[in-house]
């Protein structure tokens, strides 16, 4: 397998330098090579940003998916072989890759003013700007089920989901303690506004465990995004957590009976950001103020169901591609859907990471 | 080996032409130009030695270059982390200028130290790195030297109080313990981990919280199930290539081509099909309780003894995926070719006449099976129980998505921390202890049976 993994990213490499090389010697300026995550979401950046940044600026993009962009930051800047100009990162990769030196500072006041004339500043929601990142959405982890599995009463909140007396069946859960102990506490009872009060504390975290352990023995563990969707399809849980835009995929385009539950949804940006000695900084620059405009935000939730980082898309945000999905209400942050909705606190889990994760591992295996 | 034997010979060929010399009486032996047979023959040695050093030097380059410096930097990770030392040196050297005082220092000159370095953290964006290495012996200090370093500028003298002021955690006697380690390069301290040991402020080791001990065990889990799985790939293994080995050849061919065309499938596309086939909604299931298995063990009594031991789960249906037995499986088939192809090469070799001897002369075929035919097989037995339990104690995505909460291996939890976790030490840590436990298997391996045994095809 690491064999595999090892020709695959030195192909993947080579593919990138020749691209790159390819572009450097036909154009006057050169490409820009941007990493995201695959799938729908990279076809969602490719159609309301690559497009439309080409077009205008001559500028090539080449597109290169990972299956987290954040991972090859840090191996790529400490062996000075630095092929990514922009990469597509998770709020605490973005500010762990900052603190520790990884990543090109990027001065917010140069982003452009929102469509209604609004400092950048101003308009981006609370968070979304960093010292080295720029949010261009948000997504959400929220829970799932197959409505035509579910008989009677449908679930509604977050308890709902710990309850297998209520609504029998397996649960899918990511494999990971991030997410899963703030979700056992909103079912446990603590309001979304003090989750994190409560998790920091060593009961927090037994409350938290203690709850997991009410259904541990009917979970399915999921690692990579593209097996909940598929977990509900083949019947194999009767719910599951996942990002919100894989459901929302699955329901719309493949027709899948899944509904969403807000309740206890966690909310996460993903940020752009610049690897340290990035070979086209300048047209990283560029491209980050292209696609993080009001306009390119509002036309990226076309393409998939996560909410523009900018207050001022908003409004902008229409119809789904299949031209008859109205986006707005599918969004994580449309107002019913924020009702007892928890901010991922990127500080809590920079901090608190490895230990909780041993903890959680150690739990897994008890 | 054979390069030096022939070298070897050489050597002796001409050193016995030198002895022979003075026998002859007509003085040393000297080629047409005149210099003496013996030089002449070394210089010849020497140029076949340096052009064939030259034909492997690509090779050895590209192993050193691809192999053996990565493994030889990951492992020097394992015993070194700079990222508090070097980005800290104002306040290292003062740990170093002081070394007999504990705890939290009066002396000023300590916080001056501090102050110093994380302004220039702030600067260079490195408060993150200093408080990342804390963060591992401390947990939740890493936004402690984030959050200060933001601030370095405006700490003034007197620099304790201002250090107190911004956050009280400064006065913890159990961080500058922590940092006063932190400020030496070199540590055993992801060993420590690695072993669910931990280091006390005081410098004292001892076992971590259990609540938090996770790496023993499934370093433990990894052992036995790879054990267990080359065990079961022999037992699945031996009587296909035994067969493999004896039927005619063109019926012999046909069925080697079956276990290699599996070999040959991406591994990812084996594992998700396990997945398809085994999930408790899947093919096996279905089919099972089409053909009324469900029924009958509910007749027999059975089911609710099946389903209090874990075999059949909530939904009434096997289980057979997302745990031990799913990893099992899905690892024993992936790893089949690796067993039954080094026993094939070896059972090929086996001459069926032995066998007919032992029988005619009164063996019965057990008898003859065990002590003519087996012993026979040990070389390919050994290579590919080695070579199975090899692969499979740093099996990696099978047990990633087919494991569960019980299933999960070693080289996940490395994976976790080179790709999650960001602490490479610590993988780096834990993959050298994988290494020494393989080397050990290795040589217990040729303790027991003899490396030169070993046939691998």
């Amino acid at each position: 397998m690491k064999l595999t993994k090892l020709l695959a990213s030195t192909v993947l490499t080579a593919s990138v330098a020749l691209g790159a090389t390819a572009a450097f010697a036909d154009g006057h300026s050169k490409a820009v090579t941007v990493m995201s995550w695959g799938g729908a979401y990279t076809k969602s950046q490719v159609e309301a940003y690559h497009k439309p940044f080409t077009e205008k600026t001559g500028i090539k993009i080449n597109s290169v998916d990972s299956d987290n962009p954040a991972k090859p930051i840090k191996a790529q800047v400490e062996a000075g072989n630095v092929t990514v100009d922009v990469a597509d990162v998770e709020y605490s990769d973005a500010v762990r890759l900052c603190d520790e030196g990884l990543l090109e500072p990027i001065d917010a006041s140069a982003l452009p003013d929102g469509a209604d004339g609004s400092k950048a500043t101003d308009d981006f929601i609370p968070g979304a700007l960093t010292d080295c990142a720029v949010a261009n959405i948000v997504w959400s982890t929220v829970y799932a089920y197959d409505s035509s599995k579910i008989s009677g009463d449908k679930p509604t909140t977050m308890a709902d989901f710990f309850d297998t007396k209520k609504f029998p069946g397996k649960r899918g859960l990511r494999k990971s303690a991030k997410a899963n102990l703030e979700m056992a506490l909103m079912a446990d009872g603590v309001p979304a506004a003090e989750v994190y009060e409560v998790l920091a504390t060593e009961a927090g975290v037994e409350r938290a465990l203690a709850k997991l352990d009410t259904i541990k023995a009917d979970v399915v563990w999921w690692e990579a995004g593209a097996q909940p969707p598929q977990l509900l399809a083949d019947g194999e849980v009767a719910m599951t957590t996942a990002y919100n835009g894989r459901i929302f995929n699955a329901a719309v385009t493949e027709n899948k009976p899944f509904e969403i539950v807000w309740d206890g949804q966690i909310l996460d940006f993903d940020l752009f950001v610049i690897p340290k000695g990035a070979p086209n900084k300048e047209g990283a620059m560029d491209f980050i103020k292209f696609a993080t405009s009001t306009e390119a935000l509002a036309e990226q939730a076309k393409w998939i169901s996560y909410g523009p980082a900018r207050k001022s898309s908003g409004p902008l945000v229409g119809l789904f591609n299949d031209g008859k999905t109205e986006m707005g209400p599918q969004m994580p942050t449309a107002a019913a859907n924020m009702g007892n909705a928890l901010v991922n606190s990127f500080e809590f889990w920079a901090d608190r990471d490895a230990e909780l994760s041993e903890r959680f591992n150690a739990w897994l295996n008890s | 080996m054979a390069d030096t034997t022939a070298a070897d010979n050489s050597q002796y060929k001409a050193a016995a032409l030198a002895a022979l010399a003075p026998q002859t009486g007509k003085g040393p032996l000297t080629t047409a130009d005149g210099t003496p047979l013996k030089a002449a023959l070394g210089k010849a040695q020497r140029q076949a030695r340096i052009r064939a050093f030259i034909l492997v030097a690509p090779l050895l380059a590209f192993i050193l270059i691809t192999f053996i410096a990565p493994i030889g930097s990951m492992l020097f990770r394992s015993v070194n982390n700079d990222s508090f030392s070097a980005n800290a040196p104002a306040l290292s050297q003062w740990f170093d200028q002081n070394p007999g005082i504990v705890g939290v220092p009066e002396d000023e000159a300590a916080w001056a130290a501090l102050a110093a370095d994380l302004r220039i953290a702030k600067k260079e964006r490195t408060a993150g790195q200093m408080g990342t290495r804390i963060n591992y012996d401390l947990p939740g200090s890493r936004s402690l030297f984030t959050k200060t370093g933001r601030r370095a500028d405006k700490l003034e003298a007197p620099f304790k109080e201002a250090f107190e002021k911004v956050d009280k955690r400064w006065v913890d006697p159990d961080l500058w313990g922590v940092m006063r380690r932190g400020s030496s390069p070199n540590t055993a301290s992801f060993y420590y981990s690695a072993v669910d040991l931990t280091q006390q402020p005081d410098g004292s080791v001892v076992a971590v919280d259990e609540k938090r001990a996770v790496y023993k065990d499934i370093f433990v889990r990894t052992l036995i199930l790879s054990a267990l799985i080359a065990g079961l790939c022999f037992l699945l293994g031996f009587p296909v290539a035994h067969m493999l080995a004896t039927v005619p050849t063109r019926y012999a061919n046909l069925l080697l081509i079956l276990v290699l065309l599996p070999f040959w499938t991406s591994l990812l596309v084996r594992t998700t099909s396990w997945i398809v086939l085994l999930q408790s909604q899947g093919v096996v299931n279905d089919a099972l309780d089409a053909l009324g298995f469900f029924t009958l063990m509910q007749k027999l009594a059975l089911f609710d003894p099946m389903q209090q031991a874990g075999i059949i789960g909530s939904t009434g249906r096997l289980e057979m995926m997302f745990n031990q037995a799913g990893t099992i499986i899905a690892m024993v088939h992936i790893l089949l070719p690796f067993m039954i192809l080094p026993l094939f090469s070896v059972m090929k070799t086996i001459p069926p006449s032995y066998v007919r001897a032992a029988r005619s002369l009164g063996a019965s075929q057990p008898r003859a099976f065990w002590k003519v035919y087996f012993p026979q097989t040990i070389p390919g037995i050994g290579a590919g129980l080695l070579l199975v339990f090899i692969l499979a104690v740093g099996y990696y995505i099978t047990p990633a998505l087919v494991g569960g909460a019980k299933g999960t291996l070693i080289s996940n939890l490395i994976a976790f921390h080179i790709e999650k976790s960001f602490n490479w030490s610590l993988a780096a840590a834990l993959s050298a202890i994988l290494l020494v436990i393989v080397l050990i298997m290795y040589w217990l391996y040729d303790r027991i049976i003899g490396i030169d045994n070993m046939k691998l095809g």
